[in-house]
């Protein structure tokens, strides 16, 4: 047998000597003089330990132990056993989905990292909503990353099983007497919908009861059930009453996309259409309208008339009281002007109103043009009498039990008090609310829904258009998702994706898992087939000329939803509380805007707390933001704060509660009321992100009319020259410094300012990809906001002489509005690149402005001598800290960190980076495959996002690239650079906005 | 006994002998402290621990316990900064061109001067390194080779340049403050009985035997520092201004900078000078030697100075509009009139129109009135910095990043903690070390001429309580 191989450990056992051989079998070698002391002393009586090396010894263990007690917590990362097959670690993960609130339709893209959904993505096989995503879409990413939802069901308060809690429902309907109703939110998901009607068909009284907290029961009223199928990009003239299309009515994602279809004029074909716009308060809408009329709640209904009148009789539109009857009769001329390529759109909930807006819009050719009556929108469906008799049938206690699905009218009814004493009557209740919300607190059993990341589901927002919502991440907590719930209470063994299946046999053609493969692939189904029918349960609407005056005196408040917080069910997301609201700026909390005359008038500034007392005595109080546009002798206050729920911490103390000022006519909510305003004496300072709202005159943002646009396309936009002895010259040829070479790439955007809505989408989508902190209300008010992109928004200012810059910080009475993104530009001669000491911030080969934030001492010298103010600091540490417990504090909420951007530390300066991230991750995959990036492929978060294609990023360098062709086009005509008399050269390029004045 | 010329007053009064200024000088180092001292030390340690606390929670918690915001990134901070290095500027201009132009009356303020000058800088320096985001890599702005690859730092920023005028002026005037005080320590250990002075004192002195070669090698060493120190005076504060005037910012790009900003620190120097030795002279008894034909030459400086500065503040006005640049018309618009204009006008009324009282002789003679307009000239040079980077910053090109700017009580603490711990360098300073150049200010005492007499009557009324220095009794030179 061959000898073993023998490792020494060392020569001294190769050479075997005596003495290795003595020690060979000791552990420690002899010169530790541990321990031999006392065997030595035992015989000698003098221990061989010195006290020296005694000590020695204590003080090496000393300084080990306390070194080792220096050490980091160890955190381990753990591979994968078994590699899922789609899961490849650092390699992104597309999945298409859908998202649904409200109203807000989007179909989506979810990019998942290591099996988590990181950023929310448009998705292009959509036909409705193929480009950019809301703001809100943006930011729920974040919401299933939320530590409050519940983890388990609740019993009586109580933690419990799923067994528990089926055990006790199904027991609990077997006995039921009285109605069972299903009380929920718009539902268009046809599966749930059915199966929603199977769970109530055991029972005898089944009632699914649908409301909307901004409801449009008398806009389903007037059209059948259906919100008809506007296609704003048909018309030529659009003419709103009161409805935030672009913001926040039906389904603006949509709409937008639509919207700015018909409004990207070129020298070659400079036609747009033009949009009349009567509201009380600013809307987004209302800011991009090409004329805006301000007008009271209660007149209303008398522009309608007049413009029914006008339309339908053939008459001229006459007078209203208090509105501009020169604006009245160009809104009819236009109209008449354009029959069939015209549309006029009202959110008022008052069912006569919509039966006139119907009536005008038939009378104007709509139908089959303008609005596509083939395919209507369900996006919404709520119907407040349904909802309003099932109150008074709880109160009654003729109701046995009741569900909440999607709902919350303890919170968002105007009844609400009324439904928490009815609920005291109903034997079962149930609510499938994510946390315990001011509905499900007053409930007996929550049975948590996932969240809609965590889903199966499918939706059907318009006619023939049925996208697909698949789970892109197991659940993080013990919940079940509704359907699976009322399944199982239905003692139906399918799961819901089961369900789904079986449901889409009916509409998907071919081989049916090869259609539903492929259906789940692109997450959309566009072939047609519908599945989802009208309500049928609205009183249609009769068209009545007697308008219900307000009590005579009181203020009319009006109340909206904001972009960023709709009606209030994402209140607890930090991105959207901390999202600017597009036209006040404003940040956490609600409001009274306020026209700025009638606060001089009532003796209030800005800022002042003010009582608002209701027509039911009930009072609330909030400060008052001065707002331009704002109808005089009205005010406006946003729905969906004054929450104080445990499970809502980060919403809790915001604002006011402002539902309760809603009124009900005629079986209809109004978002509006009559109430009495008082000043309180108190001050509460706004978190406005702009403070300063007129363009003091300067050239920054540019805009002019289409008039001046057909005339000359290049005299829309005014250059700025500086003298020279031989005369003007453009800035960029005067210069002390050396251009940069550009070889390989030359990164740039261009912002068309009349494309840009200004809804914020991009901020939210820049906040998810780039890591950016939440910084809370104080941090916000002291002005130290961090988000990369913001909307500066401008309003014109009033009357003045040149040069008046007292007068003109003033904005107008009705002022016009002007929206312009505005990140880091880039710039090749940065002025922050020369100024920092330790070259932390540099240009790169390909034209971007590069922070390295690990080089950064922070002296933010770069920030001050920035232009543009698009550099932000980190004044403490945002993340692992108690002061700032938004996203970056607890474990869940930071696995919504894209892995591919670091997370900054304290004192560092950090900016738009034109997401580096992507540049890079794009050139590689490109290189990989041994080709250049192709044009389109590398896109900027914020230009992905935006749903009106506002932002175009590209390669400069690539003659073929749409960002080259746009320039190549509009190069002395709408082109031109923020500041372009600093020569700073920015790789950022804005349009002008062009106007359709009428 | 002195002499004195006929013609010319004493630059020292008082009938002072070579002896007597021994005396006086080494008086407060070798006597216990008085009740004034110990007590005026109390309070510095008062604001010196008001500045550790700041300092603490600026260095643990970030910059954002400040005022600052997104727009307005500079505001006490470099204020203070600017203020701390003007002020530093006065003992060098002393003490370096004022030897150089052979201005002799010069020699017993300039150590005081010298020490206010180290003590300013000092302050002046903890601002560059506080208000980094992070300053324990404040070391990154030196160019030092290191091992983070071929990272060298940006010698296009001004505020590198700011780095290196600030640490060769603050190391130069060290070194020309230490010279100047070894033969005076040298003086102290020869005359110190404590084991411990006597010790300490030795090794300050650095073995000074006074010979005749140390002291050539002393003067020709003064005269080299001075000439090295010269070109300093001026360039320091140039070099703090290009901080502003090569950047982008309407308010701060403006060529008039550097010799305004020179202009406007010798100013506030002369200031605190004035401030500092109308203190000290009452309380350490040296009015023989701070007499009131400094605080008239120093406020002749102050006004010329002043005058210089308000022109400017006039130019810039003027170029303003002459520029046709709208923002940069909008910007000095906004200072006086925009929402900062009270600070403007603190500017105006302090800097530009309190010292033209000095025109006046009896003003400029007349202790309590240059005391009380240096102490204005002080809060109006802090209010021009002040002008200059706040209103500038927070109204500049985008009116959408408008912001106000308010201190928060760390940015109050740390400004009036840099105050504690310049007065607690500088009372430490007056216990310890001689306060006026005896050696220097031996040597401008008059040893021939005739005699005057009749001084010690007058001399008396002024002293109340330190008969012996106005012994009659004549002394040796020693």
């Amino acid at each position: 047998m061959q000898d073993r191989i023998k490792y020494w450990r060392g020569i001294e056992e190769l050479e075997n000597t005596p003495e290795f051989a003595k020690h060979a079998h000791n552990e420690f070698p002899e010169y530790l003089p541990l321990g031999e002391g006392s065997k030595e002393a035992e015989t000698s009586g003098a221990g061989k330990t010195h006290r020296r090396d005694f000590l020695k010894l204590l003080g090496f263990s000393v300084a080990a132990a306390s070194l080792a007690s220096c050490e980091a917590p160890v955190r381990k990362a753990i591979p994968y056993l078994n590699k899922p097959v789609d899961v490849e670690p650092g390699t992104a993960n597309w999945y298409a989905t859908t998202y649904y609130l409200n109203g807000d339709y989007n179909s989506i893209l979810v990019k998942t990292r290591e099996a988590r959904p990181i950023k929310i993505e448009p998705n292009p096989s959509s036909a409705l909503t193929p480009i950019g995503t809301s703001a809100r879409a943006q930011a729920s990413v974040l919401s299933v990353y939320d530590n409050n939802r519940l983890r388990t069901p609740l019993v009586k308060g109580a933690v419990a099983e799923w067994e528990q809690v089926d055990k006790e429902i199904t027991s609990k309907l077997g006995s039921v007497s009285g109605k069972v109703a299903l009380v929920s939110s718009t539902v268009i998901s046809p599966s749930t919908k059915k199966l929603i009607n199977e769970f109530g068909s055991r029972f005898g009284n089944f009632e699914h009861v649908v409301y909307d907290a901004n409801s449009s029961s008398a806009l389903l009223a007037a059209n059948n059930g259906v919100v008809p199928g506007y296609d704003f990009s048909k018309a030529n003239i659009i003419v709103g009453i009161n409805a935030d299309f672009l913001g926040t009515w039906l389904a603006p994602v949509i709409f937008s996309k639509q919207y700015i279809q018909n409004r990207k004029p070129t020298a070659d074909n400079p036609t747009m259409s033009r949009h009349y716009q009567f509201e009380t308060a600013m809307s987004l809408t209302g800011a991009n309208a090409d004329v805006r009329v301000p007008i009271k709640p209660s007149d209303e209904q008398a522009v309608v008339t007049a413009l029914y009148n006008a339309i339908t009789g053939g008459g001229s539109a006459g007078n209203v009281a208090g509105i501009d009857a020169k604006m009245l009769a160009d809104t009819v001329r236009d109209l008449k002007a354009n029959n069939g390529k015209a549309l006029v759109v009202s959110g008022s909930n008052n069912s006569s109103v919509q039966a006139m807006v119907a009536a005008i819009n038939n009378a104007l050719g709509a139908a089959g043009s303008t609005i596509d009556t083939a395919s209507p929108y369900f996006v919404k469906q709520g119907n407040d009498a349904q909802m309003i008799r099932l109150i008074e049938e709880m109160n009654n206690g003729s109701v046995g039990a009741v569900f909440f699905y999607n709902a919350n009218p303890a919170y968002d009814h105007p009844l609400a008090d009324k439904v928490a004493s009815g609920l005291k009557k109903v034997g079962l209740k149930v609510s499938f609310a994510e946390r315990v919300d001011e509905t499900a607190a007053l409930v007996d059993i929550i049975a948590p829904d996932h969240n809609f990341l965590e889903s199966w589901n499918d939706y059907e927002p318009k006619k023939g258009f049925i996208s697909l919502a698949q789970p892109v991440l197991s659940p993080i907590f013990k919940t079940r998702q509704v359907q699976d719930s009322l399944l199982a209470w239905s003692g139906n063994t399918t799961s819901y994706y089961e369900y789904i299946r079986n449901n889409w046999r009916g509409i998907l053609t071919g081989d049916f898992n090869q259609a539903w493969e492929k259906a789940v692939h692109d997450g959309v189904v566009q072939n047609g087939s519908s599945m989802l029918t009208p309500a049928s349960n609205f009183t249609a609407a009769t068209i009545t000329t007697t308008a219900a005056k307000p009590a005579a005196g009181a203020i009319e408040a009006v109340l909206y939803e904001k972009v960023a917080i709709g009606t209030g069910v994402e209140a607890n997301n930090p991105w959207l509380q901390e999202m600017a609201d597009p036209i006040s700026k404003a940040t956490w909390g609600n409001y009274v805007a306020m026209p700025r005359k009638m606060a001089i008038d009532m003796g209030i500034a800005q800022n002042d707390v003010v009582k608002v007392t209701m027509q039911n005595g009930t009072a609330i109080e909030l400060p008052v933001l001065i707002q331009p546009g704002q109808a005089q002798g009205t005010v406006a206050i946003a729905i969906g704060y004054g929450r104080n729920l445990e499970a809502m911490p980060v919403a809790k103390g915001v604002g006011a509660n402002a539902y309760p000022i809603a009124t009900v006519v005629n079986n209809n909510v109004i978002l509006s009321g009559g109430v009495k305003i008082e000043k309180t004496g108190a001050t509460s300072e706004i978190a406005q992100m702009q403070t300063h709202h007129t363009i003091m005159d300067r050239n920054v943002v540019q805009e002019n009319t289409l008039a001046n646009y057909k005339a000359n396309p290049k005299d829309v936009t005014e250059y700025i020259r500086i003298a020279t002895h031989e005369g003007p010259a453009k800035p960029s040829t005067i210069s002390l410094w050396d251009d940069y070479e550009y070889k390989n790439h030359h990164w740039g955007m261009v912002i068309d300012l009349n494309s840009c809505i200004g809804c914020g989408a991009c901020t939210i989508s820049c906040q998810a990809e780039n890591n950016i902190p939440v910084v809370g209300k104080a941090e916000v008010l002291m002005r130290r906001e961090m988000h990369w992109i913001r909307i500066d928004r401008y309003y014109s200012a009033v009357e003045h002489e040149e040069k008046d810059y007292k007068t003109m910080e003033d904005p107008a009475e009705n002022p016009s509005v002007i929206f312009q993104p505005m990140m880091c530009q880039h710039c090749n001669h940065a002025p922050c690149e020369t100024v920092c000491p330790v070259a932390a911030t540099m240009h790169s080969s390909e034209g971007i402005n590069q922070m390295a934030y690990n080089r950064c001492v922070g002296t933010r010298y770069c920030a001050n001598n920035c232009p543009y103010k698009v550099r932000r600091f980190n004044w403490f540490a945002y993340a692992n800290n108690d002061k700032f417990d938004y996203t970056m504090n607890n474990d869940l909420a930071k696995f919504v960190l894209n892995p591919d951007v670091t997370v900054r530390g304290r004192g560092v300066m950090e900016k738009c980076s034109f997401c580096v991230q992507r540049v890079q991750l794009g050139k590689l995959d490109a290189k990989r495959e041994n080709r250049r990036p192709k044009d389109g492929e590398i896109v900027t978060a914020c230009a992905q996002s935006c749903p009106t294609e506002a932002i175009v990023f590209g390669d400069m360098l690539d003659k073929e690239s749409r960002i080259s062709k746009v320039l190549a086009r509009e190069q002395g005509e709408r082109a031109f650079h923020v500041l372009e008399e600093l020569n700073v050269q920015p790789n950022v390029t804005y349009l002008t906005k062009i106007r359709n004045l009428a | 006994m002195q002499h004195v010329s006929p013609i010319r007053e004493p630059l020292v009064t008082g009938g002072k002998t070579y002896h007597d200024i021994t005396e006086d000088v080494c008086r407060q180092v070798e006597a216990k402290p008085n009740i004034r001292w110990a007590a005026a030390l109390a309070v510095a340690l008062v604001g010196l621990a008001i500045f550790l606390y700041s300092v603490y929670r600026t260095l643990w918690y970030g910059i954002g316990e400040w005022g600052l915001n997104k727009t307005v990134g500079w505001a006490w901070d470099i204020t203070n900064f600017v203020w701390w290095v003007g002020i530093g500027h006065a003992g060098t201009l002393i003490s370096a061109i004022l030897l150089l132009f052979r201005q002799k009356w010069r020699t017993s303020i300039n150590r005081a001067a010298e020490a206010m000058t180290i003590f300013a800088v000092i302050c002046a320096a903890m601002f560059p390194v506080l208000h980094m985001g992070r300053p324990w890599l404040a070391y990154w702005v030196l160019p030092l080779p290191n091992t983070f690859g071929s990272l060298w730092v940006n010698f296009n920023s001004p505020l590198l340049w700011d780095v290196f005028a600030i640490s060769t002026y603050f190391s130069v005037s060290l070194v020309f403050w230490y010279i100047g005080l070894i033969p005076d320590f040298a003086t102290i250990r020869d005359r110190a009985t404590g084991p411990i002075a006597r010790r300490a004192y030795a090794a300050l002195s650095m073995g000074w035997t006074g010979s005749a070669k140390a002291w050539s090698r002393y003067e020709t060493v003064s005269l080299i520092l001075a000439g090295l120190a010269t070109p300093l005076v001026l360039s320091v504060h140039t070099i703090v201004s290009m901080d502003f005037a090569t950047s982008v910012i309407p308010g701060w790009h403006t060529t008039i900078f550097p010799p305004y900003f020179v202009a406007g620190a010798i100013f506030s120097g002369f200031a605190m000078v004035l401030t500092l030795m109308i203190i000290t002279r009452k309380v350490f008894f040296l009015e023989h030697y701070i007499t009131l034909e400094h605080v008239e030459s120093m406020n002749k400086v102050i006004i010329l100075t002043g005058s210089i500065v308000g022109i400017a503040y006039t130019t810039e006005f003027f170029i303003a509009w002459y520029s046709g640049v709208e923002y940069e018309q909008y910007a000095f618009i906004n200072r006086a009139f925009g929402p900062y204009w009270w600070a403007y006008w603190a500017m105006m009324t302090c800097n530009v129109i309190t010292p033209q009282l000095f025109w006046f002789r009896s003003i400029r003679r007349s202790l309590t009135a240059t005391f009380i307009i240096s102490i204005f000239v002080n809060i109006g040079m802090w209010f021009e910095r002040f002008v200059i980077i706040v209103t500038s910053l927070h109204r500049d090109y985008l009116p959408s990043s408008w912001a106000m700017f308010s201190p928060t009580i760390i940015d109050i603490g740390i400004y009036v903690g840099t105050i504690g711990l310049f007065f607690t360098l500088f009372l430490l300073f007056a216990k310890f070390f001689p306060v006026v150049n005896m050696a220097e200010v031996k040597a401008i005492l008059k040893s021939s001429s005739e005699v005057k007499h009749s001084h010690n009557s007058h001399a008396k009324s002024m002293h109340g309580t330190a008969p012996e220095s106005n012994t009659n009794t004549p002394h040796s030179n020693e």
